[in-house]
């Protein structure tokens, strides 16, 4: 069992130069031949998924089986902005359960994992946007998401270092701000899951590579996982892999509608607090906040092609930062110190998908496109309800993958679009 | 940024193409006759492959044709460019 | 202290300069780190994290150290600058950061007192309560106020950047000995050559040795090649395309400048960054790379300390040794890690004192290194403390040996091998054009293995790896304790590696710290991924002069500048500045949209819709590509006539809309949005060349080529028919297209109304437009801005694809049913409404809503059935004052809604509770359409 964390504990543990903490989690170098359940995918949503599994559903034997090191996939890439203040009442209503965890997620887990819900500003920058962004605003209120619409004076108030001048490229009309929301510690994500989860007897596996997907030759059920550490049977199995999710479905049979591309992020060298909250702008796709230990964390946009390469071009660094500089004109001599890329699997309408699939046993949760981070204790939450139960929880129901076929889509990106 | 051989106009970077998503997509020719299932195969289903992949491009910002590519999406290394009806 | 003689300095250029306000002097050629150290300045700067003092460690870009503010001047500060990357200039103004309220007397230092509490990942441990929000209300706002270093800027930049594109056959990164040589060849053999180098100066090591550096002057003579000093190559994208940060600090304003360069073959010569070696206390001012205080004896002719002591584990150190005893420092001892040093004789023939087998047990100091504890090492590596003796010293240099620097090489996505010979890891298969040379291909020869360093070092207190970010070599095995096996893991976790200088001076020791750790090998372990860019960079440089007007370019329609001088407010609409409304002198702007729309429906107004996307289709094929993508009948649209025209998404979702106009049989002019121009463009050519290759058909954008003014109002007629010539306007009914000539101009005259007027669209070639503009007006005309375009339309029903659709919203949806052609077999998107969720018979659809009350409801409100209901069904679309009918009016979506015209519903209200809407049919003014046909 893992200690502890408390201060106590810290204090007692700096008394005898911290000998006494052992491994957060046990990541065993051999699989057991059989599990109940077997997550494919050691991310935040994978993790969360083995953890409710455990906690709330009983269900026996789990695993997580990770390719790599866990959290090392999109959990442990992205810029951490946590809301739920989106248009669809499908959307907000799984978004808003995620902040509603988020909010108890330190304490649930024992683990700080540094919610900070200091408040996500969106702007406005053309009549269209207002229109768009007080929409979202009535549509949240109604379905009590907490949203509300800042007059520009106000949106610097909040986010001092915005330039509100009507005489920049795009000036800033307003903007629309959910206070509940804000970010979090990715990495602590990842790990607070796989210790609690790791407490409640999950395995988690790393460096343990899917290789295929063994299916009864009768019903066609999922009966295991081929891997680089030999055969694993299962009874269900839950594939949370993210960009590599069309690869593993392939292995079952099943082309899925999404594609991966090239997401990047980037972080300054750290300053003293300068950003106290969350800015985003679609318009002219500018994402930032500011790191607890004092770097600007910024969002950049996807490239154009599909891609794995975990690599992105220097071209959508330079927009990012034109439009960083453009709405935030004392950032211009800071500089940028690190970025990188990950993979992003995008569905047809943005939204992800939750659910069961045409193979019995087999259950899928992917497409989070860029903004899954923001979702993990909901979607691994609900996910884990829909394998436990073998029917979609009613919160990720919406999400099926049918909705492709029947037309239902939930599309926020369309909703959002600038169209004249 | 990628140096890409426009099958017309010879290597442009990157920044003259607009991607246009995987090709060889045929349109069903009676769209009316085929099922839901298969008409949102055809809309929404990709095959996203980790290796070799055709894509199409369009020289957006030089002659404006589409044509297709194969790419290698871990190494982002283009092995051929072909025009629409070609083969590789 | 400065030497009487040497370096490359230029003593005969005295240089002022201050730092926490304290005046010094240096010279031209001083970089601020070596103008400091010869003024004695040693303590630069305060750790992350314990707030412990710091000095130089480095003479180069990987200083993690000596960050301090630079200032010059309004909107020209900036923190965390690396002193040994600026160079010396009249008036320099420094400060150093990260201290409270002074760099010798920093209160934070009491964290140190602190730190058995905050060993690595403290903070995930603590920090839980007390109560809800306790991080983010209690605990987080105290850390953030003790991280970060240097304050950010607090004006905006007035400075400039600049970009640049090159191509050459050969780049050359790094303009040490091996850069020079591999330059010099390619361009003997015919290359264009750039040579880019990080330094002030180019010369790598060669500028150890005094004089000219061999080989520059036959660069700087040859055309073909571009020198580019102070010049990093920051980002190494496919096939070979670098990007090149070079500073210029020129005195016009001109800071940076981007290039982005694509060569056919790209050589690294970047060297090897010497490693520190771990050992307790090694963080303290004074305690310095071997390398780099020989650079600031031999470039700068700076002893960086009288006395000095050096720890070594690589035979490079003695060179740095003995050319500072040459220039007049005592070296107190030698200690080395290794039993038997190659070069213990040499230095004892200089009367050195040389202890094999040794290591450092502790430093002794304050704010500078004033001695160390030189002691025997244990079997393990560890030195032995118990018997330990002190040698004072002001001085002291780490030789840990040398790792080869292969940041760029790994970007572009080389694989590093291990070479146990080499102990470092060097480069291995790449599949660019990439080949590297010198230091950086094989390393500077192996010294005591890091492997052995490492673990010597396990047990030390206070051996720091990471000394920007306070990692010791205990953090990085309590992580392995804990559990986190990967690099990437124990890199998360203890933050080793993620300062500024991203893991150049302690990645691999605190690589081969985990390795001992977790008892592997330093290949079994592996490394961190390199990420760009190599060292940090300005995002003034890479957003260049994007900025204000050229962020996006502005288009701007033929009347602008009319507009401009009416007093027009413009409002952005994609790229292009569209006029909201031309307020008179005193004139509100609702007050300016209502005198507009009422002059509209009154006598005539004129509005630019220059904006609109228009598309030339021609060919024998023509009719039949339109009629396989648009939704209308086209076939049957006879020349001269026009037909409002729909286009959807294959998902039978709306795309755009325009009015679709045959002017011949083979020859068709069709409008799209404003906004849709491009996308339509681009989707109709996909179909043309993709789907439907066979057909006979071009598509040409002609949205620049004319001009359009829109004269709508009653009195359109005649106000028009005194400028035309060739066309008989009577006899134009609406929905018609005819050409003629306007004012002696060929124009294309279409007879159709966004307002529900009698109206018509003038095209002019677009540079002709003002003419005509200005005789409108003068015929009394006026003209009208988006503001009332978007009222008149709204009062006639018409939609606004983007505000009225969304997206998500079928033709059916919006009562457009009558557009689609109904014979039709099939044409873009026309599957996909015959799919179960599109036929549904509960979907939203457009109505009029009437406020019961005086007020027009908010736009994207949510429209209620009954008070106190949760969900929507449907929403506001477009809400206005109607000048008109003297009452609000709104469009809507609603669940429905054609069916329901009558009842009433609620709107929500952010400034209240929600308000009633009576449901009504979306077209309030003239039903009948007589106007329109008038």
């Amino acid at each position: 069992m893992p200690n502890r964390f408390s201060f106590l504990t810290l204090a007692r543990e700096a008394l005898r130069s911290h000998a006494g903490w052992r491994p957060q989690w046990r990541s065993p170098e051999r699989p057991q031949p059989a599990y109940d359940i077997v997550i494919l995918g050691g991310g935040g949503h994978g993790l969360a998924t083995a953890y409710y599994l455990a906690k709330e559903h009983r269900v026996g034997r789990i695993a997580v089986l990770e390719k790599g090191w866990i959290g090392g996939g999109n959990t442990g890439r992205n810029t951490t902005i946590i809301r739920s203040n989106y248009l669809f009442p499908e959307s907000a209503a799984l978004y808003d359960h995620a902040v509603r965890l988020w909010e108890g997620l330190s304490a649930e887990l024992n683990y700080n994992v540094m919610f900070s819900p200091r408040g996500v500003l969106m702007l406005a920058h053309g009549e269209h946007d207002v229109q768009s962004l007080k929409r979202h605003v009535h549509a949240n209120r109604l379905a009590g998401v907490d949203n509300e619409w800042l007059a520009p004076a106000a949106c610097k108030a909040f986010c001092p270092p915005l330039d509100i001048s009507p005489a920049i490229r795009y000036p800033v009309l307003g903007g629309a701000l959910q206070r509940r929301g804000g970010v979090a510690r990715h990495d602590a994500v990842a790990w607070g899951y796989a210790r609690a989860a790791s407490a409640l007897g999950v395995d988690i596996l790393e460096n343990c590579e899917v290789t295929g997907i063994a299916r009864d030759p009768r019903g066609g059920a999922v009966t295991g996982v081929e891997t680089s550490k030999g055969h694993i049977r299962c009874g269900k199995l839950g594939v949370v892999a993210a960009g590599s999710t069309s690869l593993v479905m392939a292995m079952a049979g099943l082309r899925m509608p999404l594609e991966s591309f090239p997401l990047q992020a980037l972080v300054s060298e750290p300053v003293k607090p300068v950003f106290p909250c969350v800015a985003m702008s679609n318009t002219i796709h500018a994402y930032v906040s500011q790191s607890d230990k004092g770097e600007l964390v910024i969002g950049a946009g996807t490239d154009q092609y599909t891609s794995y390469s975990q690599a992105g071009n220097v071209q959508i660094l330079e927009h990012t930062l034109e439009a960083i500089c453009e709405i935030f004109p004392i950032f211009r001599r800071m500089r940028m110190l690190r970025a990188w890329g990950g993979i992003v699997d995008v569905t047809p309408d943005r939204s992800p998908i939750i659910g069961t699939t045409s193979v019995p046993g087999l259950y899928v949760n992917c497409g989070w496109g860029t903004g899954g981070f923001k979702a993990t204790p909901g979607s691994g939450h609900v996910f884990a309800a829909t394998i436990a139960r073998s029917e979609p929880h009613p919160i990720a129901a919406p999400f099926s993958l049918d909705r492709f076929v029947t037309g239902r889509v939930i599309d926020e990106a369309a909703a959002a679009a600038v169209m004249h | 940024m990628l140096l890409i051989a426009c099958p017309w106009c010879g290597p442009r970077p990157e920044m003259e193409f607009r991607h246009a998503g995987e090709a060889h997509l045929a349109r069903p020719a009676d769209p009316a006759a085929v099922s839901d299932a298969a008409w949102a195969a055809y809309l929404y289903e990709r095959s996203n492959p980790r290796g070799e992949h055709a894509e199409r491009w369009r020289h957006l910002h030089g002659c404006g044709r589409f044509f297709n590519a194969r790419r290698h999406t871990l190494t982002d290394r283009i092995s051929a460019t072909y025009k629409p009806g070609e083969a590789p | 202290m400065r030497l009487p003689s040497g370096g490359r300095i230029d003593r005969s250029k005295p240089l002022r300069f201050t730092f926490d306000g304290r005046a010094f002097t240096g010279f031209a050629g001083d970089t601020l780190a070596s103008a400091l150290l010869a003024n004695g300045v040693h303590l630069l700067g305060r750790s992350f994290k314990y707030h412990r003092p710091r000095g130089l460690l480095s003479a180069g870009a990987e200083e993690p150290n000596a960050l301090v503010e630079i200032d010059r001047g309004p909107g020209r500060r900036e923190p965390n600058t690396r002193a040994t990357m600026v160079p010396l200039v009249e008036g320099l103004t420094a400060r150093s950061q990260n201290r409270f309220p002074s760099l010798r007397f920093d209160l934070a230092a009491l964290a140190s007192l602190a730190a058995p509490l905050l060993p690595a990942g403290f903070y995930y441990k603590t920090f839980l309560g007390p109560g809800r929000e306790a991080w983010h209300r209690r605990w987080e706002p105290l850390i953030r106020r003790m991280a970060g270093l240097g304050r950010a800027p607090e004006a905006p930049d007035p400075d400039r950047y600049a970009h640049r594109f090159a191509h050459c056959e050969t780049l050359v990164i790094g303009a040490g000995r091996a850069g020079i040589a591999a330059a010099l060849e390619a361009a003997e053999a015919g290359d264009r050559v750039i040579l880019c180098d990080e330094q002030m100066e180019p010369g790598g090591r060669l500028l150890l040795s005094p004089g000219e550096v061999p080989g520059l002057a036959a660069l700087r003579g040859n055309l073909r090649v571009t020198l580019l000093p102070r010049t990093t190559a920051f980002h190494y994208g496919l096939q070979n395309f670098v990007s090149l940060a070079e500073i210029l600090d020129r005195p016009d304003g001109l800071r940076e400048r981007l290039w982005q360069v694509r060569t056919a073959r790209v050589v690294l010569a970047t060297g090897a960054l010497e490693r520190p070696l771990p050992f307790r206390g090694n963080d303290r001012p004074g305690v310095m790379l071997a390398d780099a205080a020989r650079a600031y004896a031999a470039r700068w002719a700076v002893l960086p300390g009288r006395q000095a002591v050096l720890l070594a584990a690589h035979d490079s150190g003695y060179e740095a040794a003995f050319a500072l005893q040459d220039r007049g420092a005592r070296i107190a001892a030698i200690l080395d890690l290794r039993a038997a040093p190659p070069l213990a004789a040499a230095a004892r023939a200089r009367g050195i004192e040389v202890r094999a087998a040794h290591g450092i047990a502790a430093t002794r100091g304050g704010l500078r290194v004033t001695g160390v504890l030189a002691a025997p090492l244990r079997p393990d590596g560890s030195p032995d403390a118990a018997r330990a003796t002190p040698i004072p010293c002001d001085l002291v240099l780490m030789a840990g040996g040398w790792t080869p620097n292969l940041a760029l090489f790994s970007q572009a996505r080389g694989r590093l091998r291990w070479d146990e010979a080499a102990d470092a890891f060097l480069p291995g298969e790449v599949a660019e054009a990439l080949t590297c040379a010198g230091a950086c291909a094989a390393g500077r020869g192996p010294g005591h293995p890091i492997a052995a360093i490492a673990a010597g070092a396990l047990t030390a207190r206070r051996a720091f790896v990471d000394p920007q970010n306070d990692v010791t070599t205990r953090d990085i095995a309590l992580a392995v304790q804990e559990g986190f096996r990967s690099i990437e893991h124990v890199k998360r976790y203890t933050t080793t590696g993620m300062a500024t200088d991203q893991g150049k001076v302690g990645g691999m020791l605190g690589l081969a710290t985990a390795a001992a750790a977790s008892g592997r090998t330093v290949p079994e372990t592996g490394h961190t991924t390199f990420r760009p860019p190599y060292t940090p960079l300005s995002f003034g440089t890479l957003a260049g002069r994007h900025r204000g007007p050229l962020f996006d370019p502005i288009r701007t329609a033929p009347s602008h500048g009319w507009a401009e001088a009416h007093g027009a407010v413009f409002e952005p609409v994609g790229q292009w500045q569209r006029a909201r409304a031309y307020p008179r002198a005193g004139e509100a702007l609702h007050a300016a949209v209502a005198r507009e729309c009422l002059a509209v429906r009154q006598k005539a107004g004129l509005l630019d819709a220059s904006t609109l996307g228009k598309i030339e289709i021609v060919g024998p094929d023509a009719a039949e590509f339109l009629e396989r993508c648009y939704v209308n009948a086209v076939h049957s649209l006879r020349p001269g006539r026009c037909r409002y025209a729909l286009l959807l998404r294959e998902d039978g979702f709306l795309f755009d809309d325009g009015v679709l106009a045959r002017l011949a049989e083979d020859r068709f002019h069709l409008t799209t949005t404003t906004g849709g121009a491009a996308r339509v463009l681009h989707l109709l050519e996909d179909y043309a060349q993709t789907e439907f290759p066979a057909l006979r058909v071009f598509l040409t954008s002609t949205t620049e080529h004319w001009g359009v003014a829109a004269l709508q109002g009653p009195a359109a007629r005649e106000m028009l028919a005194p400028l035309v010539r060739g066309c008989e306007l009577a006899a134009l009914p609406h929905m018609t297209v005819a050409e003629a000539e306007v004012m002696g101009i060929p124009a294309r005259l279409f007879r159709v109304s966004f307002t529900g007027e009698l109206g018509y669209e003038i095209n002019l070639p677009a540079d002709r437009l003002p003419e005509l503009w200005e005789a409108l007006i003068a015929a009394g005309a006026t003209p009208y801005g988006t503001d009332a375009m978007h009222v008149l339309r709204a009062e006639k029903g018409y939609v606004i694809v983007g505000q009225e659709t969304d997206g998500t919203v079928t033709p059916l949806d919006l009562g457009l049913g009558w557009v689609i052609g109904k014979a039709k077999r099939d044409f873009i998107g026309k599957r996909s409404l015959a799919r179960a969720e599109m036929q549904r018979p509960d979907r939203r659809q457009l109505v009029g809503l009437a406020p019961l009350e005086g007020r027009a409801p908010e736009e994207g409100a949510q429209l209620l059935a009954r008070p106190g209901a949760r969900e929507a069904e449907g929403h506001v679309t477009s809400a206005y004052a109607s000048a008109a009918l003297g009452r609000p009016i709104a469009l809507g979506l609603l669940a429905r809604g054609r069916a329901r015209h009558g009842e009433t519903v609620l709107a929500t209200r952010l400034d209240g509770p929600p308000q009633p809407l009576q449901i009504v049919p979306p077209v309030f003014w003239d039903p009948e359409g007589k106007r329109l046909h008038g």
